[in-house]
């Protein structure tokens, strides 16, 4: 489609030249953050948007990410970025394994608690654990990345970084999504008896999303404590988690481009509120967005306005093929329920 | 050839099979019949993994299938329908029979990844034989339209679909003709002996005592969790135990 | 034996109120099927009511309960009929989204209301603690367990006696016949969401004086609740008593043998561990209300 062809251009001509036309660094600093929270955002959507599964744990991917980069780059080991941000997202992916075979035997609102009471106890393991993370003091002088003679410690340098980074997980999901391995994910939310009754396995689709999720989320933590340089259990926090859900669900879960305009979104308006609004009354405004989603916008934003322009334009035909998974209200994995 | 010997099914005190024992053979289209209750449902879902037998031995072809789970039973080539339509309702036709067409296609999680020559090649050849599979079953008209947004006949279509995309040696169809009006039962009756002209083995159960005499080859009869029959339909109708079964019951035979 | 006995009994004190924060959740979300996370704003709401009947208003103490109380229910009320009945037929996962929009939305509210910094909630009972044998208690602490026990026992009969907790029974054991019965369904569900929460901000009235009041106090409450909920089995009173006693117990030792920064890990624990290996709760074989 040609509208959408010009936005992703649009979109990418501006990503690619935004220093220039970005004046004020905080403003970069801002779309920095934005590009790190696509990646989160992308990341837990492979979860809900697709398998289904609510994760309310996602920060702990997130902060397990950003210590194990953390403490792989300072002394005594001092390995490369490229090294430390690569194991980051193993070791996330490793807890995201286990999150995924959890679910295999739990459903729903016990997935979440569970997710929950993993994130708590990695967080407090990050609190408590001196000698490991040295606690609440946290981890300062995470160094820059370098990349050969260069030192990534601009807002500039570091832009393109996490934009590559950003791109690359896009395209991850894009590819995975638009494939057989994404087909089977969304078979598994919809349907997942019918699913494992065409030779879908459950178990491993779940277990790989899962995976991938993590690792993603992992990703974007390795580039979150480069960047800040400084690494406190303050990554665990709920609210990093509140976040990216609502910039999902918000957003447009299921849906490819849903997660960029929701991190896009709850990155940049709270900055420009900053001025007006204070903290406080933005995480309210949050709750009570995610209550108006629910009721008005259940599908997300991205979805309501593509159906909107299509109602308007109103062509024959369909949907078109597997193009957004997208479904009406939040729709999670129910247990398999055989007549 | 389906071999089911002493198949039982209890749950707590319950006893839905009481060890039933019976043979299909390949490239025949057979019926399992039995008033309500008589436990059809639920032998097919032991049969194909839904439910863990209490005791008993599934093999088809020789193959054992007790104890695995469904995807891993649909790989060995034994698809089952549900009794309830059972479509992934939010996708389109097309894709439905795409989903269906899993096992046929490799691509692993790298070669997604690096969306390789191959991988390429096996999506287009994938999207050719999901347009087959539509033209089989006469769907081809639908084919960018949501599933759940068909009349209830296309839909039960639609999931005969995704289960032939699965290219089953055995097919397993629970009530494919409940709801349908005559004519559509006289296009599935047509559908599903293309189906075994395939060289595809079909078990059905139903209700619709016509459908079933006029379809099958053997006809197996159970009651109470008990086989109290089995033989070609002339026999069937006219059996002692059968007309007792039912008489007992709503349904007669025809 | 005397360092034990003293974990034992502060353990009763902070499983008594877990006691009430788990009976309020199990008939949310074991009997009604909600997933409710703002059962902790709850929590905090009447911890902040105690606040500000005790340090502003000035009343005493069993006025801020019950202050807490009826503040609990009606919020709990006005929650359910105007986010939970719309939606009531739309799937869990729905609902517990909107509970966690409002958890957000009460938690930030909390915030402005109050500010983030921790309120200490006065109190009229004297510091020094009574001595008992070889124990020594607070005399608030065992105001608190007293307390505790007291609405807990009042809970319990009014589910078991009254014929609302019987319509409350009914209606969650099967809701068609409790309708062709005459029990107004709606209400049933309304006073239901009412009780649980009024018992989360009395719990929250209790604990308030004990520690301090902060936005956030609400976030753990909500997972104990959750945890005492699994622990003892949805919908199963019994159940959730004896595992918020559990809960307190456990935490108390285990912040006294082992460590003390961990203690809340117990709760989270507790979930991970039971729903992988008991997902039926503890005391499976205890009759569940509903």
């Amino acid at each position: 489609m040609i509208a959408r062809a010009a936005v992703t251009a649009l979109g990418a001509g501006a990503a690619l030249t935004a220093p220039w036309w970005v004046a004020n660094p905080y403003h970069l600093h801002v779309l920095i953050m934005a590009a790190i929270f696509t990646i989160l955002a992308l990341s837990l959507n492979l979860l809900l948007g697709y398998t289904g599964q609510l994760s309310l744990g996602h920060a702990a991917f997130f902060g397990i990410g950003a210590y194990t980069s953390a403490l792989l780059s300072l002394p005594p080991l001092e390995w490369s970025f490229w090294i430390a941000l690569p194991a980051a997202a193993a070791a996330a992916a490793l807890a995201g394994w286990g999150i995924g075979r959890l679910a295999l035997k739990l459903r729903g609102a016990y997935f979440v608690l569970v997710t929950i009471s993993f994130a708590g106890v990695i967080s407090l393991i990050s609190i408590n654990w001196m000698a490991l993370t040295n606690g609440p003091l946290g981890l300062p002088g995470v160094p820059a990345p370098t990349l050969g003679p260069w030192t990534l410690r601009t807002k500039t340098t570091y832009w393109y970084l996490v934009l590559a980074a950003a791109a690359l997980a896009f395209v991850v999901c894009h590819r995975l999504v638009r494939s057989r391995i994404g087909r089977a994910l969304v078979a598994l939310r919809e349907n997942e008896p019918l699913a494992e009754s065409v030779g879908i396995d459950g178990t491993r689709y779940l277990v790989l999303a899962a995976v991938v999720s993590a690792a993603m989320a992992g990703v974007g933590g390795s580039l979150y404590a480069h960047y800040t340089r400084f690494v406190s259990p303050e990554v665990f926090l709920f609210s990093y988690t509140v976040t990216m859900v609502i910039m999902v669900i918000a957003g447009g879960q299921g849906t490819l481009a849903g997660p960029v305009v929701g991190a896009l979104l709850f990155t940049v308006l709270p900055e420009v509120l900053r001025e007006a609004v204070a903290w406080q009354w933005q995480m309210l405004a949050y709750g009570i967005v995610l209550v108006v989603c629910v009721f008005f916008l259940p599908r997300g934003i991205v979805p309501s306005i593509v159906a909107a322009t299509r109602r308007a334009a109103r062509t024959a035909g369909g949907p078109p093929e597997m193009r957004s998974g997208s479904v009406g209200p939040l729709k999670m994995r129910r247990g398999p329920a055989p007549e | 050839m389906l071999d089911v010997s002493d198949l039982r099914v209890e749950f707590g005190g319950v006893v839905a099979l009481a060890g039933i024992s019976f043979r299909v053979q390949r490239g025949t289209i057979t019926s399992l019949i039995g008033p309500n209750g008589a436990g059809k449902t639920t032998a097919f879902n032991a049969i194909t993994g839904y439910l863990r037998p209490t005791r008993g031995r599934v093999a088809w072809d020789g193959d054992a299938l007790g104890g695995r789970r469904p995807c891993d039973i649909a790989r060995r080539g034994v698809v089952r329908t549900f009794q309830r339509t059972s479509v992934f309702p939010a996708l389109s036709v097309f894709d439905n029979v795409r989903t269906g067409l899993h096992l046929r296609g490799a691509a692993g999680f790298w070669s997604v990844l690096a969306r390789t020559a191959r991988m390429r090649a096996e999506e287009t050849r994938l999207a050719a034989a999901a347009d087959e599979v539509l033209s089989f079953v006469g769907l081809a008209h639908r084919r960018d339209e949501r599933a759940d947004q068909l009349p209830y006949g296309e839909q039960r279509l639609v999931e005969l679909a995704v289960a032939v995309a699965a290219r089953p040696q055995l097919m397993l169809l629970d009530e494919p003709a409940a709801g349908m009006t005559g004519a559509e039962k006289e296009r599935l009756v047509a559908l599903i002996r293309k189906i075994r002209e395939r060289d595809v083995t079909v078990l059905v159960v139903e209700h619709d005592m016509r459908l079933v005499m006029g379809l099958s080859e053997i006809v197996i009869v159970l009651n109470h969790g008990r086989v109290i029959a089995e033989g070609v339909p002339a026999e069937i109708r006219a059996h002692p135990e059968v007309i007792r079964a039912y008489l007992g019951s709503a349904d007669a035979p025809a | 034996m005397e360092q034990l006995l003293q974990h034992l009994v502060n353990g009763l004190v902070l499983g008594g109120t877990y006691a009430l924060l788990g009976i309020g959740l199990t008939l949310i979300f074991g009997l009604m099927s909600v997933v409710n996370f703002a059962h902790g704003e709850f929590y905090t709401l009447g911890a902040y009511a105690a606040f500000a009947t005790l340090a502003l208003a000035g009343l005493p103490f069993f006025v801020a309960l019950v202050a807490a109380i009826a503040a609990g229910a009606l919020l709990g009320a006005i929650c359910e009929r105007t986010l939970l009945r719309p939606l009531r037929g739309h799937s869990i996962d729905t609902i517990m989204l909107v509970m966690i929009g409002v958890w957000i939305a009460m938690q930030n509210a909390e915030l402005l209301a109050w500010g983030g910094v921790a309120r200490a909630i006065p109190h009229p009972f004297p510091t020094a603690p009574l001595t008992l044998g070889p124990l020594n208690i607070a005399p608030l602490r065992l105001f608190v367990v007293v307390t505790a026990a007291a609405l807990i026992a009042l809970a319990w009969l009014g589910i078991h006696t009254t014929r609302l907790g019987t319509a409350m029974r009914a209606t969650f054991q099967d809701r068609d016949t409790a309708a062709l019965m005459g029990v107004p369904i709606g209400r049933i569900h309304t006073i239901t969401f009412a009780f649980g929460s009024a018992l989360a901000a009395a719990a929250g009235a209790l604990l308030g004086p004990v520690f301090l009041a902060y936005p956030s106090m609400g976030d753990l409450a909500s997972l104990k609740a959750f945890s005492v909920v699994i622990l003892g089995g949805l919908g199963n009173l019994a159940g959730a008593t004896l595992g918020g006693l559990l809960l307190g117990v456990a935490e108390e030792l285990g912040a006294g043998y082992v460590s003390s920064g961990y203690r809340d890990a117990v709760g989270f624990v507790a979930i991970i561990l039971v729903l992988l290996f008991r997902p039926a709760g503890l005391f499976a074989r205890a009759e569940r209300i509903g």
